[in-house]
């Protein structure tokens, strides 16, 4: 086999006096798809953290083609070709795509202005190579997040990146996405860059990947080729260490009356007259691509997109949405999709983030009563595993899918009559991934109606008592039972005709 | 095997390094405004004859009151993302309402109220602009700056209206007790201050718009409202340190107040706040008014002359900064 182009040697990383990498080796060969798997708060990100110099390490030693690195930082790192397309994306919203993807490498003419002219037209060139959908000139908060994707993974390639990690790319992409993403991947190591690999869809990494390491708790637990696993069952028990008996705890509960009625709902260019109804107790899934216009059915549903057209109803009584505070009065909930812009305030505590929208229910008079609050942050921070040092904790330190079972605490406590998920489990652990929908089925046992937005179908067909499938803005079916199957979900968002 | 064991003790040695490196790290991030104002608390008492004695130490309170209210509504306004470049001259406009009230032979407790009142809605005024016509807060208040500057003067005249009520002048210049009344007031506000911040839902919302405005949003949280909150609130302390003000001097004047705005802004800084919203506490901005109140009690025992004061204390501005921008960095990468 060839030499190793990248060799991680007993790292150890502590914050403060806690461990988060305890002796963690890694090597990765040139030309090669290397996964790196675990539970949240694991140390994936952090270890990637460390190979890009954005964290120091506090022990253990750097290899690059065999030399010792002795300064890794983001300029070192930079140099010998390594870029990280990190878990929470970094776009800036109100630059345009393609100076996003040419962020800090900007082409210049003569007199030293950015050369607009060739640097849409680079962007153009990338995309085009990428089969990605997307016009250079368009302001880049005006695009979705898996889109933003694309354009961090084209700016990896205008880097001319020898080694690539890509911290869970997919967490938020569809499955059409997702696809071209690893036949991405796959030509990319066929050009002789390395790719590390994180993510928490298994079946990815048996597509893709040549190696896997698996990281448990902080500690290295072991590398092996892909081809010794057997299959995802001994994947996921090496990670989790212990055997997984379900992954979709859906118990099946009485349904009741409609409690929410969307009527002819339409936008430009967004929505076509979408109807449909919720009732208590059920889980509506929403299937379809990214851009199919499930979010923004669920946006308008809360009142953050203004609808042109159509009527909603709760209790039968027609309502008006004109916020998110109309929608909280109303009974509402909702956890983005894009928790970083969306959901967290990172200067501050886990416990903060949990109460966000519960303030009201721990006051009395003027003052807030801490010691409710902080009892009832506990209480989810055990009942969905988040696994942080103490809910005083800064949540921006949280590793990815930990933020993520916060936000979703946060809704549970608010006690929603209807509760809107889009990408729950986003970057979320199989093992967290069960007790999420373990928490989300008690829910529809106690009357909730949910309505449950996911790019990944294995979900929507575990979980959903009855799926709309959407496609360009309009639905394009509506699947009961056990007509729910991936195959159905797929032909109809790709706009084919199912037979029952 | 000889390899080995020195490879390991060399590890050892730079873990502790590292310990080290992250204890003073840990006390510096922790304590680098309390250890800035033993500092120079500790540097004026032995270069300066006066500054260590009673009379003193509570003049520097006395006289750092007006600038401890204005730096608590301050620290709203800039925890919210904010900022107000007008606080000079809310003080300058609420010490002439009130003189001129009291002149117009209006009681004293009501004037005092009104006074208030004209503060808040003046913050009421700013907080809407700046909350729905999305103008950031910078631009409005730098006008209003102007504009409430210019209402002072032309209201005056420009000369200074005298008060020489005896019961006003007990509000600057008063005891209660031992303690003097301006700090009394001070030591209420801070406390009001304090607990709104920390302890009600208000003060919760403030940190949140600061910090991610879409996030509060969509927790429906009205953004709007509570900044148009903090500006009002913030109006009428402006104008309580007004009224504190115009009492010390028995006079209402146009010109009073002018500048105090970068003192309070600064004091706020070096207590910690972050300049960029989210982050800020009541605490730190007492420890700032301290320094800065400090520096200008030390520097005028030493007889330095205005101008050299005013070099000073920007420089110390600049390094308060740049060794929190240090501690950002920092963080983000230990
Ligand atoms: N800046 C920090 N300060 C303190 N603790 C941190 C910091 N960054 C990470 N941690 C802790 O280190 C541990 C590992 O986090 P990391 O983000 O590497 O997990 P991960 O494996 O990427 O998880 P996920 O799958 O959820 O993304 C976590 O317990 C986390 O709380
Ligand atoms: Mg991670």
């Amino acid at each position: 086999m060839n030499s190793p182009i990248i060799e991680l040697k007993h790292i150890t990383k502590s914050f403060s006096g806690v461990k988060a990498l305890t002796d963690v080796s890694l090597t990765v060969h040139p030309g090669s798809v290397h996964a790196l798997v675990g539970e949240n708060g694991a140390g994936k990100s952090t270890l990637m953290k460390i190979l890009t110099g954005a964290y120091s390490k506090s022990s253990g030693e750097i290899y690059y083609k065999g030399e010792k690195v002795e300064n890794m930082d983001p300029k070192n790192s930079k140099k010998l070709g390594i870029h990280c397309i990190y878990q929470e994306l970094n776009v800036a919203n109100h630059l345009t795509v393609a100076e996003n993807v040419f962020l800090g490498s900007q082409p210049v003419n003569k007199m030293g202005f950015i050369d607009w002219k060739q640097m849409n037209q680079a962007a153009k060139e990338i995309f085009a190579s990428l089969q990605i959908n997307l016009d250079p000139k368009q302001m880049a908060k005006d695009v979705s997040i898996a889109q933003k994707q694309m354009i961090e993974i084209a700016r990896a390639i205008s880097q001319d990146a020898k080694i690539l990690i890509m911290d869970e790319p997919t967490s938020s992409l569809s499955e059409r996405e997702t696809e071209i993403l690893l036949s991405l991947v796959t030509e990319l190591k066929n050009k002789g860059v390395s790719i590390l690999y994180i993510s928490h869809r298994m079946d990815e990494i048996f597509k893709v990947c040549d190696t896997v390491t698996i990281l448990r708790d902080g500690k290295y637990i072991k590398s092996l080729p892909m081809s010794e696993v057997k299959n995802v069952d001994t994947l996921v028990e090496l990670m989790v260490n212990r055997k997984m008996e379900s992954y979709f705890n859906k118990v099946d509960v009485p349904i009741g009356e409609p409690i929410l009625k969307v009527q002819n709902l339409s936008k430009t260019g967004v929505l076509n007259d979408i109807n449909f109804d919720l009732r208590t107790g059920e889980i509506l899934g929403i299937a379809g691509l990214v851009g199919s216009g499930r979010t923004e059915i669920a946006q308008a549903l809360f009142g953050m997109l203004k609808k042109d057209t159509g009527e909603i109803l709760i209790d039968d009584k027609k309502v008006e949405i004109k916020g998110p505070s109309d929608a909280i009065k109303l009974g509402l909930g909702f956890v983005t999709e894009n928790r970083k812009e969306t959901g967290l305030v990172l200067k501050q505590t886990v416990r903060d983030n949990i109460s966000l929208p519960n303030l009201r229910k721990y006051t009395n008079k003027l003052f807030i009563n801490k010691t409710v609050e902080k009892k009832e942050s506990e209480d989810y921070k055990k009942k969905l595993n988040i696994k942080a040092r103490s809910i005083e904790q800064t949540i921006s330190t949280l590793s990815g899918g930990n933020q993520q079972k916060a936000i979703i605490s946060r809704w549970m406590i608010q006690e929603p009559r209807i509760l809107i998920l889009d990408e729950p489990c986003r970057g979320v652990d199989v093992g967290a991934k069960a007790e999420i929908f373990a928490q989300i089925s008690k829910l529809a046992e106690q009357g909730v109606g949910i309505i449950m937005i996911s790019s990944e179908l294995a979900e929507i067909v575990g979980m959903s008592d009855r799926t709309i499938v959407m496609r360009e803005g309009t639905i394009a079916g509506e699947l009961e039972k056990d007509m729910i199957t991936s195959d159905n979900i797929l032909k109809l968002a790709f706009g084919g005709g199912i037979s029952a | 095997m000889l390899k080995n064991n020195s490879t390991s003790i060399e590890i050892s040695r730079n873990n502790k390094n590292i310990y080290w490196k992250n204890t003073l790290f840990v006390i510096f991030d922790k304590g680098s405004t309390t250890i800035g104002l033993a500092l120079l608390f500790i540097i004026m008492s032995i270069i300066t004859t006066d500054f260590l004695s009673v009379d003193n130490l509570v003049n520097v309170m006395r006289q750092s009151a007006v600038l401890c209210i204005m730096a608590v509504a301050m620290t709203f306004i800039i925890i919210t993302g904010g900022i107000d470049l007008s606080a000079g001259s809310q003080l300058a406009v609420s010490g002439v309402a009130v003189s001129g009230l009291i002149a117009a032979g209006v009681p004293i407790p009501l004037a005092i109220l009104i006074t208030i009142i004209i503060g808040g809605l003046i913050g009421l005024f700013m907080g809407t602009v700046i909350s729905t016509q999305n103008i950031p807060p910078f631009i409005v208040t730098l006008a209003m700056l102007t504009i409430l500057s210019g209402i002072a003067f032309v209201y005056t005249e420009g000369t200074p209206i005298v008060v020489s009520n005896a019961l006003f002048r007990e509000i600057g210049r008063g005891f209660i007790g031992p303690i003097p009344t301006a700090i009394v007031i001070m030591i209420i506000v801070a406390i009001i201050g304090h607990l709104l911040l920390s302890h009600t839902r208000f003060g919760r919302y403030v940190y949140t718009i600061g910090d991610n405005e879409e996030a509060a949003r969509l927790c429906g949280i009205n953004v709007k409202l509570v900044k148009t909150g903090v500006y009002a609130f913030g109006g009428a302390i402006m104008a309580i340190a007004g009224i504190v003000l115009a009492s010390r001097l028995s006079s209402g004047s146009p010109n009073a107040g002018t500048g105090s705005e970068l003192d309070a802004i600064a004091a706020v800084v070096l207590g910690g706040t972050n300049l960029f919203g989210g982050e800020g506490k009541i605490s730190g901005t007492l420890m700032g008014v301290a320094i800065i109140s400090i520096l200008n009690n030390g520097l005028n025992l030493l007889n330095v002359s205005s101008y050299n004061q005013l070099m000073i204390k920007g420089v110390v501005i600049l390094l308060a900064v740049w060794l929190n921008s240090i501690k950002a960095r920092r963080k983000a990468s230990v």
